[in-house]
């Protein structure tokens, strides 16, 4: 079962192009056809507001790009030149960790909620429980995770980001995740047990490889909005002027810096924080890229 | 996977960095208005003492003082100092430190207007919502001459918690008993019309755009936005406009009760002072229970109250007076 | 067949020489190897603790919210919702004014980001334009996401609040009868809040209801062009309903994601406790109130702080209830299409 979409029409001819036999039909392919102008016209106009935002972004934080960005610290109010390498550094490692708890946590439960067994009671409650959880303000992961991690170990640290970004993903992981496995045809894991595979075999080496690019969609939102966010990162790891040495400490993040320098009145380090904007997205961007390389025509 | 990828980079990374075994390390939390100036003395000072790494994050003042409390940072930093209440749950005992200061400045957005005078009558009628147009005569009685649109006022304030509010509401409450009524003081409070943006340069950025707008915001946000900002009448019946020199005037007019180094020069009598000026404090352990980490802070502070006031005008601040810097230089030898 | 692996496991026992039985239920009596079965016993008990390790975080997040909230709960009870004053100062808190705040962003952001979401999903899963401009437009609604919330208000305030000043204008003065118009024109409103949210959830919608329409069958599509529909008639009649719940799942996340957006909203809505219907005045969201107000909270603040969070965490029960009676709705339509 192709995962592609063959459009296949009546036989012999091109969707789109059928002859009108009378009027009632000549009305259906004409709603046909502005069905189609108008879904191709919406997908081009979404590429203003985008445009304006990459330009906006561009114009700005093109000016301090240099290698320097990438191997110096921040720089004090008043000062020029530096970079921010303990940024980068730090929303790697942080995101890493994030993803490291709730990408087990999520993919693993959505095996559970709908391979082995959908209809009981805890499938039922991880089904609401995450749903109920889409809408907490991202705020409220930072607080949670400072009672939990930041006050039991006495300090603000890399691995309470982690955990308060964790928190933040997992209810995405987990229903994208469900809804890529819900995605698999349901004869693939027949004809799989026909050929006399177990269950655990079928689902690791047939369902889900198959529903492999829609899980890792899930990742990759999980990803981007987990480095982008601010307040739970703000709480729970704080911010470090200098380079990364431990989990254990407070650490440096892209979105912090971007927080901190562009509610200055200062115009230097408001333009880092437009440059430190441009290597997010551009970090972002290059994730999911690889992701889609990596992942998507896994030929078996 | 890209997990494994991630995580060898990050430790590639942290190998990378340097390795800073034996320094000792300090961390402070508070109040974002002196923000930019901490992080100016910490990069200083770590320049003559490389041994200490010191790291300070905005998270607010009322964050501040609660991670303070609970001994998460080594200080904290609050532009309202601290109440009774909050010294006493300290353990280890409080000492106050008045670090820096810095002015409230009513920035506006007129086109055309670069001298406005606001008397007293006019500023707090403006923020109770009383008076409501540009061409109210409580503003154009003080503004003879300059011609004021009959466009209505936007006034606009903080949406966030911040002592920027504290300093400018507690003003005004001294000045007007009807905004003490009305609204009264506080880090947050409801003001009765306008719109908010959060942070200063959220204030900024709403007075910039709205023609017609009035915020309040601290000096230094407006002189770097260029943002024309107004001449305010103080007790004595003149108008002032905020520089360096004004401020201080406000400063040196304080009075500190004899125990702790906390006083709010509210309403200056002086004749050259901006009525809107303030300390911000940081909040030290009386006793550290690290002996080290103690000495560093205190040395760090010392740095701050002598070598680091020369930074303020250059980054919007007031330099502190220097009977101040005195008094604050004894209270840091209180610490342990 | 239907995706979906509603029954799990194998209808019929299989055995072959030497291999393996696959029993319909882990743990059921069977003379199969002892080895095979601890090891689907082992991944079955790894993927039971897992959800139950994920109920428990999930429910721990919700107590951790109830906790602090209850002094608050005690004192201004279900007042809270109805009051329209906050007022931090004296200790008098209502919400009401951000949870029509949150309702009226949330809905007009989920108005505008659904319907362009899906056609855009539409448009990447159909074969309308050649595969290398699908890639591009694939590509560039991605980067949309990759943009952190702070950027988004940053723009929002350089570029969308100049254009919501200049023709917010137009919207009052035509449509200025409905209460949703009414008012002078703020840059930082409620619309232009609403405008970016839409902009943020429109990845969130596109992505996932790609994901679901590409997992419709070609069998199904190829049945209704045998039976003469015409391209769209297919997507309406067939594709989307088989992909309705992928799309409602879509929707729910993008819902939670426009409820609680904090950065983004808190810089360009304009923050104001009055309660104001019109989408051209400023307004405040339960996010955006947490956002500005947790870092200097103390005391009975705090308290009401969560007890905002709390009030959001419900409202996300509410759509989620809504949005599933429509799926349900749905399915009984469509059901014979399955």
């Amino acid at each position: 079962m192709s995962t592609t979409v063959s459009p296949i029409a009546p036989a012999g001819v091109a969707p789109g192009t059928l002859k009108a036999q009378d009027s009632r039909s000549r009305l259906r392919i004409l709603r046909d056809n502005f069905w189609t102008s108008l879904c191709i016209g919406l997908s081009f106009l979404t590429l203003i507001p985008l445009f304006s935002i990459v330009w906006l972004v561009l114009q700005n934080g093109l000016r301090l790009l240099s290698p320097a960005i990438f191997t110096q610290l921040p720089p004090a109010p008043g000062l020029t030149g530096g970079g921010f390498g303990n940024a980068i550094q730090g929303t790697l490692v942080m995101v890493a960790i994030a993803l490291a708890i709730s990408t087990p946590l999520g993919v693993l439960s959505a095996i559970y909620i709908c391979e082995y067994e959908p209809a009981s009671r805890l499938a039922n409650s991880v089904r609401f429980v995450a749903k109920l959880l889409t809408g907490i303000p991202s705020i409220i992961c930072g607080v949670f995770a400072f009672s939990v991690v930041v006050l039991t170990t006495g300090t603000a640290s890399a691995i309470a980001g982690g955990v308060a970004l964790a928190v933040l993903t997992l209810p995405t992981i987990l229903l994208t995740s469900e809804q890529a496995l819900l995605g698999v045809p349901k004869a693939l894991r027949e004809a799989s047990y026909g050929l006399g595979a177990t269950r655990f075999q079928t689902i690791f080496r047939v369902v889900l490889p198959e529903a492999l690019p829609a899980i890792m969609t899930g990742i990759m939102l999980a990803v981007a909005r987990g480095a982008g966010e601010t307040a739970p990162v703000l709480f729970t790891a704080a911010f470090s002027q200098y380079w990364m040495r431990n989990l254990i400490e407070p650490t440096a993040s892209l979105s912090v810096l971007i927080f901190n320098f562009s509610t200055l009145p200062y115009d230097y380090q408001i333009q880092m924080a437009w440059t430190a904007s441009l290597v997010l997205m551009a970090l972002v961007t290059a994730t999911n890229v690889a992701s889609q390389v990596v992942f998507s025509k896994r030929k078996r | 996977m890209k997990i494994s990828l991630l995580l060898g980079s990050a430790a590639t990374l942290l190998a990378a960095g340097t390795a800073f075994a034996a320094g000792i390390q300090l961390q402070g939390a508070g109040a974002t208005f002196p923000a930019p100036m901490y992080q100016r003395w910490i990069a200083e000072y770590t320049k003559s003492n490389p041994n200490v790494q010191i790291n300070y994050q905005a998270v607010g003042s009322g964050a501040g003082i609660k991670q303070f409390t609970q001994n998460l940072v080594a200080f904290g930093a609050s532009d309202a100092a601290m109440t009774d209440n909050e010294i006493a749950a300290v353990k280890q005992g409080v000492v106050l430190i008045p670090a820096t200061a810095g002015s409230v400045v009513l920035a506006y957005n007129l086109p055309g207007v670069t001298d406005l005078k606001l008397s007293r009558e006019a500023y707090s009628g403006i923020f109770l919502g009383k008076t409501k147009k540009w061409s109210d005569p409580a503003i154009a009685k003080t503004n003879p001459g300059v011609k004021l649109p009959d466009t209505a006022i936007t006034v606009c304030s903080r949406s966030d918690g911040s002592g920027t509010t504290f300093v400018f509401t507690k003003h005004l409450s001294t000045i007007s008993p009807e905004f003490k009524d009305k609204v009264g003081e506080g880090t947050s409070v409801t003001w009765p019309t306008g719109v908010a943006g959060k942070g200063n340069d959220g204030v900024t950025a709403l007075v910039k755009q709205s023609p017609g707008a009035i915020g309040y915001v601290e000096y230094g946000y407006a002189k770097n936005n260029k943002l024309a900002f107004a001449s305010l009448e103080n007790k004595s019946g003149q108008f002032v406009t905020a520089t360096t020199a004004s401020g201080a005037e406000t400063l040196a007019t304080t009075k500190f009760p004899p125990d702790i180094l906390r006083a709010w020069p509210s309403d200056p009598e002086v004749k050259d002072a901006y009525p809107i000026a303030t300390f911000t404090w940081l909040l030290l352990d009386k006793k550290y229970e690290n002996k080290d980490q103690g000495e560093a802070v205190r040395k760090f502070v010392e740095f701050g109250l002598n070598d680091g006031q020369k930074f303020a005008e250059e980054l919007g601040y007031i330099p502190l007076p220097k009977e101040i810097v005195e008094k604050g230089l004894e209270a840091l030898k209180t610490i342990q | 067949m239907e995706g979906g692996p509603a029954t799990a496991g194998p209808p019929f026992k299989v055995r072959k020489q030497g291999q393996q039985q696959m029993p319909e239920q882990p743990g059921s009596t069977g003379h199969s190897m002892r080895r095979v079965r601890r090891k689907l016993d082992l991944f079955h008990v790894i993927t039971w603790l897992m959800s139950v390790a994920a109920v428990v975080t999930l429910l721990w997040i919700v107590v951790s919210i109830i906790i602090p909230a209850w002094p608050a709960i005690q004192k201004t009870g279900f007042g809270f919702f109805m009051n329209t004053a906050w007022d931090a100062n004296r200790d008098r808190y209502g919400a009401f004014p951000f949870l029509v705040g949150t309702a009226l962003t949330s809905l007009i952001a989920l108005c505008i980001a659904l319907p362009l979401g899906v056609f855009i999903a539409l448009f990447l899963s159909e074969n309308f334009l050649p595969l290398a401009i699908r890639q591009t437009i694939r590509f560039v609604v991605e980067l949309l996401a990759a943009i952190p919330s702070v950027v988004y208000g940053l723009w929002g305030i350089a570029v969308l609040i100049p254009i919501v000043q200049r023709f917010g204008g137009l919207l009052s003065d035509r449509l200025g009868f409905i209460p949703l118009f009414q008012g002078p024109v703020f840059g930082n409103s409620t619309l232009t809040a609403s405008l970016v949210l839409a902009l943020m959830v429109l990845p969130t919608i596109t992505a996932i209801s790609r994901s679901a329409l590409v997992a419709v069958p070609g069998t199904l599509r190829e049945g209704s062009y045998a039976v003469g529909a015409t391209r769209w008639e297919t997507i309406f009649r067939v594709l989307l309903p088989t992909a309705a719940p992928g799309i409602v799942a879509a929707t729910i996340l993008a819902f939670g994601r426009a409820m609680g957006e904090t950065m983004a909203v808190a810089m360009l809505i304009g923050n104001s406790p009055r309660l104001s219907w019109s989408l051209l005045s400023p307004g405040g969201t339960l996010a955006g109130l947490l956002a500005n107000q947790f870092g200097e909270a103390k005391g009975l603040q705090i308290s009401a702080l969560m007890y905002a969070a709390l009030a959001l965490v419900l409202l996300t029960l509410v759509v989620n209830m809504i949005g599933e009676a429509v799926l349900r709705h749905a399915q009984k339509v469509t059901a014979g299409v399955r």
